[in-house]
């Protein structure tokens, strides 16, 4: 036992010098040792940027998501891949609203519907002034839950506003101010297209994901949904929440079942219509998250190795320009094992040092990016990822610093000496 | 041969080496038989060729004999794996070179701490053995200094100390005085004969006769033998090469 740590003693008291003398020996070539680590602070810099990038996305995504709900499924008409149905028009594939009668008692797995009308864009008028952009969509009292929309003011699209199908709506936030109503503007009504509304809530905004598209400013207007049937032919979807995250692809297989049924589909045909879990969009945002990750790796793995030819050509030239110094070492007592290690940690250090260096810029590369693109707040390189650069800059060291460390550790010591 | 001292240090026994150049092989050592007692000063005398060197990297454990039997305190070196024969140059052995070979991004401290480096000590006992040892060559003032601070001499005052560091059994010193003006080089002798008087076994290589007169025994080489082996009074190459040299000015 104190034999082994006497030995580690030794081990370490070697390490510490050996870091010493590389940092020396990096200290006194300091232009010589910036170039030869800059495959390495790109490397590093890049992935580690890349990952932040994504990381933060990623929570951005995941965090829109969550306000959804995990357990929300969509329901929408689509043309199916082959059969006959292949080519038809998007009105024959429409859905009805009575596709989905009394889905709830046969489908056990779903605790919410709503089906969801578009009518399309409107523009909406108070008095003199006009707001264009205005999406007007028929709803049921469900979606407030489904898509965790409530409201901040007045109440919400009841079910009598539908059975009675009242010209109501709810308004969101921006429109009120666009079209300068009250702060309380419930009771007032607006003009949109053709129809006249009484506002009877606000509705609070979804948070957005903007990717690029800012331009102009889009409002919404929520409206019973057998309302929309009056302002002309409305596009029929479906919302639902599945009882919980583990049910959802039961739930989502028997409305799939349902809808077979109520729309008329033989067995073999393929569905008209797709059932949508969110679920399945993460799992493919997932795998397209992962995919850039593996492409980014790749391309930092080639820029590694890349730096690491530097590095292993800048240590034999460091090994052939300190030759006399090994010499003298294994003269007054350097083991192979000793030099090796000395000159594999100067290795291991320069790459260290590349990339701290590279983490370094890849967080200011993160920190402009994330200045570019407000979709992006304030990230920061997760701690993995920094592990990662440096485990990997670490073995590149390893790895392109033994060839030259082996070749001093056999070195002949009385040739070195002599050595010019 | 001359009167043995109660101990033996190093005892050589038919040792030869052989270097294959080619097709040739060039006997560096052909056959030398040697034996060193503790506290001597031996001068290393021959040509360039006669096998000098050759010894002292034998006896230096830096090189292996191609046969023969190398004792050193009573261990025969010649059967030592390489890690061995590495830590007994770190215990036993103390190299003093003509060119000095100082790290020059160290200082005077740090380089002769490095053999203690490879030895097990800790840092407080290599400090304070550097700093002592460095005081005993007149050097306690200069410890921090760079060797690009120092003159000559005083670089090879810390190659000396860093070779006494360890408390080697032999101090081999190769042309010590070879990159030095005849003044510092009276300076380094004074220092070898002081740490002969100290009781340190000395081994000079030199091919300068005034380096050799402070040996008390000197061993003359020619073609890889021993052509003479006297103590300082019996040689009788001394008073001639006093007065060649007193002709012939050093270089």
């Amino acid at each position: 036992m104190r034999a082994i740590i006497r030995m580690l003693a030794a081990f370490l008291r070697l390490f510490y010098q050996s870091v010493y003398l590389a940092l020396g020996q990096i200290w006194t070539n300091k232009t010589r040792s910036i170039l030869t680590t800059i495959g390495i602070v790109i490397g590093v810099a890049s992935v580690t940027a890349v990952i932040a990038a994504l990381t933060g996305l990623k929570a951005k995504v995941l965090n829109q998501v969550e306000s959804f709900g995990t357990n929300t499924i969509f329901i929408f008409p689509t043309q199916p891949d082959k059969g006959p149905m292949r080519h038809a028009s998007w009105w024959t594939i429409r859905f009805l609203p009575e596709h989905f009668d009394d889905i709830l008692e046969h489908c056990p797995s779903v605790e919410r519907f709503s089906r969801i009308a578009g009518v399309g864009r409107y523009t909406a008028h108070y008095r003199e002034k006009s707001a264009e952009n205005v999406e007007v969509m028929g709803i049921e009292p469900a979606y407030h839950e489904i898509q965790n929309r409530p409201v901040s003011l007045g109440r919400k699209i009841s079910v009598i506003d539908n059975m009675q199908v009242r010209p109501v709506c709810l308004i969101d936030p921006k429109l009120r101010d666009e079209l300068r109503l009250d702060r309380d503007c419930i009771g007032q009504t607006i003009r949109i297209g053709h129809h006249t509304f009484r506002i009877v809530g606000v509705i609070e905004r979804q948070p957005e994901l903007q990717l690029g598209e800012s331009g102009q400013e889009r409002y919404e207007v929520f409206i019973p949904f057998r309302t929309t049937f009056k302002m002309g032919k409305p596009w029929i979807m479906a919302f639902a929440a599945s009882k919980g995250t583990e049910v959802t692809e039961e739930a989502q297989a028997e409305i799939s079942f349902f809808l077979r049924r109520t729309r008329n589909i033989k067995p073999g045909e393929p569905d008209t219509f797709r059932v949508e879990s969110v679920k399945r969009f993460m799992d493919t945002f997932n795998s397209i998250a992962l995919m850039v990750t593996l492409v980014a790796g790749g391309v930092v793995g080639i820029s590694l190795l890349v730096g690491g030819v530097g590095i292993m050509n800048i240590m034999l030239v460091s090994v052939s320009e300190r030759t006399r110094e090994i010499g003298l070492r294994k003269a007054v007592g350097a083991k192979k094992s000793a030099i090796l290690t000395q000159f594999l940690i100067e290795a291991v250090v320069l790459c260290f040092i590349g990339g701290l260096v590279g983490v370094g810029i890849g967080q200011c590369l993160t920190m402009i990016i994330s200045g570019i693109n407000p979709v992006l707040d304030m990230v920061y390189i997760p701690a993995w990822a920094i592990l990662l650069s440096f485990s990997f800059a670490g073995s590149v060291g390893i790895f392109f610093g033994m060839f030259p460390a082996i070749k001093a550790a056999r070195l002949d010591p009385i040739e070195a000496l002599r050595h010019e | 041969m001359t009167e043995k001292a109660e101990k033996l240090i190093i005892r050589l026994q038919e040792v030869t080496r052989i270097y294959k150049v080619g097709v040739e092989h060039i006997h560096a050592l052909d056959g030398i038989n040697l034996e060193l007692g503790e506290n001597e000063y031996v001068a290393v005398m021959g040509a360039s060729g006669s096998g000098k060197s050759t010894l002292m990297n034998v006896l230096g454990c830096l090189d292996r004999a191609t046969s023969g039997c190398y004792e050193l305190d009573g261990q025969d070196t010649t059967k030592m794996s390489d890690a061995t024969l590495a830590r007994i140059r770190n215990e036993r052995i103390g190299f003093v070179f003509q060119s000095f070979e100082l790290l020059g991004q160290l200082s005077a401290l740090k380089n002769v701490e490095m053999p203690l480096i490879y030895s097990q000590n800790g840092w407080w006992s290599r400090h304070m053995r550097a700093k002592n040892v460095l005081e005993r060559v007149g050097l306690g003032d200069r410890i921090k200094h760079k060797p690009n601070q120092l003159s000559g001499g005083e670089k090879q005052r810390v190659a000396i100390a860093r070779a006494l560091v360890c408390n080697p059994s032999i101090l081999l010193a190769d042309e010590p005085t070879g990159n030095l003006d005849s003044k510092t080089s009276e300076g380094i002798l004074d220092l070898f004969d002081q740490l002969y008087r100290e009781g340190q076994t000395i081994i000079i290589v030199t091919h300068e006769e005034h380096v050799a007169l402070h040996a008390r025994r000197t061993i003359h080489m020619r073609d890889g033998r021993i052509y003479s082996d006297l103590p300082r009074d019996q040689d009788p190459a001394y008073n001639t090469t006093m007065q060649e040299d007193a002709r012939e000015e050093p270089e």
